[in-house]
């Protein structure tokens, strides 16, 4: 079957966003449209001591301008966080008020502090100009490391110290003394830098409340619209859920930043009661930077031990994570059970600890960014394991191996049950396609032409195809992590199937399909997915961790099952066979071994006639499935990449990039390839050019395209992608999971390259061209001195 | 970031610090000084015009004498809002020194901002400050030495 699973189907959402006919939260006009600016502090701390709106509410045009004390006094619900993580000493986080409206403080530049809503964007932009807030500014604090130290500016009553939560995982005792006895130790520190996401399509909403029933409908810019539903109502108390509509239509890129609830559609939903008008936002790029949730931003002390065969015997990992100003959605889970349960990497090892201080800053709240806590992860492992092997004087790609995992399922020391993989399998085709035992004719040949070339690795491994509802409950998550699917065959034979994932850019619409073609022998035109709306579909848990095929897909896949037993079922009773005898190929339900058939369409009208089915069956032809996962899923690979650093300027250039990864069963090769291709510029554009700066006085200092680079074709290589697969036995279809690969392996290697080519493993991210002549001539100045 | 220099002005030191503190000559002084106006002897409200980077605004806010060791010196400093464009704050450190029937001026002042200016402008602010800064003083250089004065 040529659209199947395993064909290069071109992508069929494609063609409207080619001819530019994707419809956007912006490009969504309703009739008695307004337009909301926000009034937002430019202090990184303050308390508000009054708010005078009344140029502004004088302004013509100006319908009404809503502050913190007018929404909490509706009943408006400050912002959660989704995930509780227990201290080590057994106490709750500690856990700021975060109010959509700020109504006392404001604690990062951004922070919102009123709401315009007017006739025209340009009038309630100037009339936000207008309204005077009258702040007393206070110290700030914008760094993890500076926050908890004594004497520290303090931002919630609540936490002490700006300590959110002091968490452990692991064994200490153990670890400190399997590193006490190790022959060999290594021990660095390392910091992962702070990221913007920067989606293509800025954040935007527009709600509309109609009183004639009660009822607001949300457009937005959501990767999971029912969980924005479900917030908005049980905990926000916009409205009650019956009574509210989120749709989430065509989403520009998401990368996590998409998952939670802000301020602003909030606001937007809320003022539109207040107003009695639709109530538009589109957040400019400079309010993204702002206000988007950032991600990384960890500073780490690590140490690894290995025996005098170089095999590991521990590892403490010790970190503070920003959490910025409030907690956002899931700014608790990243930095702890995505992150230090992926901190055995694809080793053996025994004994690990980790120790995470969550901390709050005057910056705006970070969390999960493409990969959530396992980039961070995967940078600890990959980078120690590099500079170890280094020290040791091994071949770097040797240690790992003699470290692998082998056996599976394979119980970690940190939570994760590893169910299948090959990682040697992954490093040898890496290697071979890097032409590994070429690298050092290579590197000659580069000195010859006064350039350093380096290589480097990074063997990643993460957990994806998030989760089992029960274990993410016993570790505190506030929802279950399962999803749902509904297959409806029409009586014409076409199907719908309406999915709880949403699609940002991932390709559901084709690879979903695909599925579902394979499953029944029928063209991809036959097939339409439905996505996005809570109206249509009856709930989700939306798309990111990774998970939209791994959950979502073996959700369509349980919804299938149920309707091949239907159909035959009915192609058994209409056919007169037995129902084991019944087969579903090419289109047709057909008795096995003769020529008796129904084609697709004719068991569909069937159904729905119901002038001949089985006796006591149900009309109609439409299943849905709720499916939990059994496990995570272990996508893993190994990256290597080459670079030539310019000796004079400090400058990188990636020369060769080479991806092996083993993401299980794969439906649609270029849809994954895509994804490999983004996750890895999206790793380069962090280990390269990407870092959010703050001031001292926590003024955001890059806040547009002038100051925050972005990686650019012309700084990135031209990708080697290859799969290595093993199948993973805990869902259907034996999928782990693409998405954010690439931007959790590519780091470590850039920077495992670049400290090979210049011989100082001090370098941190992003190692802008400065950085990388400091270290070369520190490494020089080491070697004069030795 | 903080900025310093140093002049040496062709007047003596009591008429060089009758100008320090005269707001007429301040107010020709200061760069994209549209208003200044004196509230006490040692406070003064202003309304200045700036240009950083991409960002244009107009500032208004307070003006004091800080410190006053008369004839020796003192400090001024100032704190304004440019609405949607953030907020400026700064001062500086004035010494003046005899020499003969010259001044030695020193100077060491700070610049902090806030808001779009800090966003959009980060990369300019420093050699804007700096480069006001220096205007400032010379400015005041050529009003005292009976120069043209370059607003």
């Amino acid at each position: 079957m040529s659209e199947g699973i395993g064909a290069r189907v071109l992508r069929k959402e494609d063609k409207r966003f080619l001819i530019g006919k994707g419809r956007y939260t912006d490009d969504i006009i309703e009739q008695n449209q307004a337009y909301a600016a926000f009034v937002r502090s430019p202090h990184a701390h303050a308390a508000v001591k009054s708010i005078d709106a009344s140029a502004a509410e004088a302004m013509d045009g100006v319908i009404a301008v809503l502050n913190g004390a007018q929404l909490t006094g509706d009943g408006i619900g400050n912002i959660i966080c989704g995930w509780g993580v227990t201290s080590k000493d057994g106490s709750p986080m500690n856990m700021g008020a975060w109010s959509a409206l700020a109504t006392d403080k404001v604690r990062y530049v951004g922070d919102a502090v009123a709401i315009v809503v007017a006739d025209s964007l340009a009038t309630a932009r100037l009339a936000a100009e207008m309204v005077e807030v009258d702040y007393d500014v206070l110290p700030v604090v914008v760094n993890s490391v500076d926050g908890l130290s004594d004497g520290a500016p303090q931002l919630h009553e609540n936490a002490p110290g700006n300590l959110v939560f002091d968490w452990e995982l692991g064994n200490e005792g153990p670890t400190d003394a399997a590193l006490a006895g190790a022959a060999f130790t290594t021990e660095m520190d390392i910091v992962n830098n702070r990221l913007s996401p920067n989606a293509m399509e800025p954040r935007a909403a527009i709600a509309t409340f109609n009183e004639a029933d009660d009822h607001y409908t949300l457009y937005t810019t959501s990767q999971n619209p029912h969980v924005a539903r479900l917030v908005l109502s049980a905990f926000y108390n916009v409205a009650p859920e019956h009574k509210l509509r989120v749709i989430a239509p065509d989403v520009g890129g998401g990368f996590g930043s998409k998952i939670y609830i802000y301020p602003e559609e909030i606001a937007c939903l809320w003022a539109s009661m207040k107003t009695n008008r639709s109530v538009k936002w589109t957040s400019d790029r400079t309010e993204a930077f702002m206000t988007d949730a950032h991600g990384r931003d960890h500073v780490t002390h690590a140490k690894i031990g290995f025996d005098k065969d170089h095999k590991i015997v521990g590892l403490k990992v010790d970190t503070k994570a920003n959490l910025g100003a409030y907690m956002s959605l899931f700014s608790s889970a990243t930095p702890t059970y995505l992150y230090g349960t992926l901190l055995s990497g694809q080793y053996n090892i025994e004994n690990i600890y980790c120790n995470v201080k969550a901390v709050y800053t005057n910056t705006v709240p970070v969390d999960a960014y493409r990969g959530a806590g396992r980039p961070e992860a995967s940078y600890v492992m990959e980078r120690m394991m590099e500079t170890a092997a280094r020290e040791m004087g091994v071949d770097p790609a040797e240690l790992r191996r003699k470290n692998f995992v082998t056996e599976f399922p394979h119980q970690t020391p940190v939570i994760m049950a590893y169910d299948s993989g090959d990682f040697a399998a992954n490093q040898d085709q890496a290697m071979e396609a890097a032409d590994y035992a070429g690298f050092e004719a290579r590197r000659a040949e580069a000195a010859s032409r006064g350039k350093l070339r380096g290589i480097g690795f990074s063997n990643y491994i993460e957990a994806c195809g998030i989760a089992p509802s029960a274990a993410v409950g016993s570790l505190g998550a506030g929802v279950g992590l399962w999803e749902s699917a509904e297959v409806r065959v029409n009586p014409v034979g076409t199907i719908e199937v309406l999915t709880g994932s949403h699609s940002h850019g991932q390709g559901h619409e084709t690879t979903f399909t695909q599925i579902v073609a394979e499953r029944f022998g029928l063209p991809t035109e036959n097939i339409q997915i439905v996505h996005g709306d809570t109206d249509k579909v009856q709930f989700g848990m939306g798309t990111y961790g990774s998970r939209s095929g791994a959950v979502g897909m073996s959700a369509i896949v349980k919804a299938m099952d149920k309707v091949e037993a239907k159909v035959k079922k009915i192609g058994a009773h209409v056919l007169e066979a037995s129902e084991d005898d019944i087969i579903i190929e090419d289109g047709a339900v057909k008795v096995k071994g003769t020529d008796k058939q129904m084609l697709w369409h004719e068991v569909g009208l069937a159904a729905y006639t119901a002038h001949n089915i089985p006796e006591g069956m149900e009309p109609g032809l439409k299943e849905t499935s709720f499916y939990d996962p059994s496990n995570f899923t272990f996508p893993a690979g190994c990256y290597i990449c080459e670079v030539e650093v310019d000796p004079e300027t400090g400058t990188t250039q990636i020369v060769q990039f080479v991806a092996s990864d083993d993401f299980g069963t794969i439906i649609n090769p270029m849809i994954v390839e895509g994804q490999v291709h983004g996750g890895i510029a999206q790793g380069i554009g962090q280990a390269l050019l990407e870092g959010v700066v703050y001031d001292d006085s926590g003024q955001l200092l890059s806040a547009s395209y002038m100051d925050y680079a972005m990686p650019r074709a012309h700084d990135l290589p031209n990708y080697s992608v290859h799969h290595q697969s093993t199948t993973c036995p805990g869902n259907p279809l034996g999928m782990k999971g693409c998405g954010e690969a690439g931007a959790i392996g590519s780091p470590p290697a850039v920077i495992n390259a670049i400290t090979d080519a210049i011989g100082n493993n001090d370098l941190s991210m992003p190692a802008t061209p400065a950085k990388v002549w400091a270290a070369i001539q520190a490494a020089g100045a080491k070697q004069a001195a030795e | 970031m903080e900025m310093s220099g140093e002049y040496r002005i062709p007047a003596p030191i009591g008429d060089v610090w009758a100008a320090l503190n005269d707001v007429e000559v301040l107010r020709i002084c200061i760069p994209g000084c549209e208003e200044l106006e004196q509230v006490s002897d040692t406070e003064m409200t202003a309304k200045v015009a700036l240009k950083i980077g991409p960002v244009k605004a107009r500032f208004k806010g307070a003006v004091n004498f800080e410190n006053v060791d008369a004839p020796d010196g003192y400090s001024i400093v100032g704190e304004g809002q440019g609405g949607i464009a953030g907020f400026a704050k700064g001062g500086a450190d004035v010494q003046l020194v005899e020499d003969g029937n010259e001044t030695i001026l020193t100077y060491q002042a700070q610049a902090q901002v806030g808001g779009k200016i800090a966003q959009l402008g980060s990369r300019l602010i420093k050699s804007t400050a700096a480069k006001l800064a220096d205007k400032f003083f010379k400015n005041f250089h050529d009003e005292l030495s009976g120069a043209e004065t370059a607003v």
